[in-house]
């Protein structure tokens, strides 16, 4: 690629088996342990690591047990604030989902290229991304029909809906609704990969007009590479946002099953 | 794009992988972790309004001794000076009647001396009658050798007596 002066942006999106696992498969479907499974691991184990320091249990904390009682009081307040006290049942999924989303989105913004690593974010793939978010709507659907049975209908019938309007308002409110894992995936996995792939063509204009002669590399490259800087920092903005959004979109329509409206 | 176009290969790696971190994330992170960490918060929180509401509790049963204390003080005050007054009165009365006693045996000693001295002056009154009686029977004899009855000259220093 860098021979022919083309850097192809998004080559940090390819998935590659990693240690020979490429035919693993389980009943007839591969489960090679891929770059992206390796980063789901390395999330998760993050999030194990700095859990484990809030375990302490000391009455005056520490400045780490301090740091995850912040985040759990994060997620309980967004709960609390959304669903009511009948959120609070859902702290233990909402701040999994949460911290597993913001580790994999600050992971794979960490600049491990500088070393020849291949970082991978793989919340920049809505096979990823959709699978949350349906696990997020499917626990939805379950709450909503296991707490109010086929009554949870209702929450396509906005109140006070004139009797005549509701064979329009009912189709819409109930698309707008089956939209919802969509628009949830997508979101994470637009926002990820259009930072990353940004990130990316910016880094390749530093690298191609450096090539191109010192006059361009002077212009066209600093120019880029303080714009780089800028955005990087936008994305690890980006990537706290991102991880929140999706939290609070479940904490949203989690109230919708916990309390219809 | 690597996303669509590798999605055939790699969605149920994808999947699988997915499912099983955010799994173990869930179920040992989430359920086994997360409910003592804000257990612990929820302990200090629930710790922290409680000692608060120890405090206001002290502060009320403190602003109750410090009423019964001035409730106490009042009242030892008043009953102190009611001792006093009744004290005072007492000693005052006690002062009164040792007075009038002293008073009594005074004036006893006093209507003493008066009869005494009126004795006195009596006896010297009627000595000095009986001298001045004498006395004007021997200038009556000596001026004109008549000899003065002493019934007279009595009389006659007892008008002039009387006549200052």
């Amino acid at each position: 690629m860098a021979e022919s002066g083309k850097i192809d942006p998004m080559h940090q999106f390819a998935i590659e088996p990693l240690f020979g696992t490429d035919h693993w498969s389980l009943g007839g479907f591969n489960i090679a342990f891929t770059n992206s499974a390796l980063y789901m691991v390395l999330a998760a184990v993050v999030l194990w690591i700095f859990v484990i320091g809030g375990m302490k249990r000391e009455l005056v904390p520490g400045r780490w047990q301090m740091a995850v009682e912040y985040m759990t009081g994060f997620i309980k307040n967004l709960l609390i604030s959304n669903v009511g006290e009948g959120g609070k049942k859902y702290i233990p999924y909402v701040f999994s989902l949460f911290m597993f989303i913001l580790l994999a989105n600050l992971l794979g913004l960490l600049p491990l290229g500088l070393v020849g690593l291949h970082p991978f974010t793989f919340t920049s793939h809505f096979t990823a991304t959709g699978v949350l978010a349906i696990m997020s709507f499917s626990i939805v659907l379950i709450v909503g029909f296991w707490k109010h049975g086929l009554h949870f209908f209702s929450l396509f019938v906005p109140h006070g809906t004139p009797l005549a309007m509701i064979p329009v308002i009912f189709p819409i409110e109930l698309i707008s609704f089956m939209v919802r894992p969509f628009s949830l995936g997508l979101r994470l996995f637009v926002a990820m990969t259009a930072g990353h792939v940004l990130l990316k063509v910016l880094a390749g204009f530093v690298i191609n007009s450096s090539n191109a002669g010192i006059g361009y590399g002077l212009t066209v490259g600093s120019a880029s590479f303080v714009l780089m800087i800028g955005i990087s920092a936008l994305e690890m903005l980006v990537a706290v946002i991102q991880a929140y959004v999706f939290a609070l979109l479940t904490s949203v329509y989690l109230n919708d099953a916990e309390n219809l409206h | 794009m690597p996303q669509i176009a590798q999605i055939a290969d790699t969605y149920s790696s994808q999947i699988f992988w997915l499912l099983l971190t955010f799994g173990l994330v869930f179920f040992v992170i989430g359920l086994g972790m997360v409910p003592k960490v804000q257990g612990t918060a929820d302990a200090r929180d629930a710790k922290i309004s409680g000692d608060l509401d120890a405090a206001k509790a002290a502060f009320a049963r403190a602003d109750e001794a410090e009423a019964d204390y001035r409730v106490r003080d009042a009242g030892n005050r008043a009953a102190a000076q009611a001792t006093l007054a009744k004290a005072k009165s007492d000693a005052t009365k006690a002062t009164e009647v040792k007075l009038a006693a002293a008073d009594a045996v005074v004036a006893e000693k006093i209507a003493a001396a008066e009869a005494r001295i009126k004795g006195a002056s009596d006896a010297a009154m009627a000595e000095i009658e009986t001298v001045a009686a004498d006395a004007a029977r021997d200038m009556v004899a000596r001026i004109s050798g008549v000899e003065a009855s002493d019934e007279a000259a009595r009389n006659a220093v007892k008008a002039a007596l009387a006549h200052g």
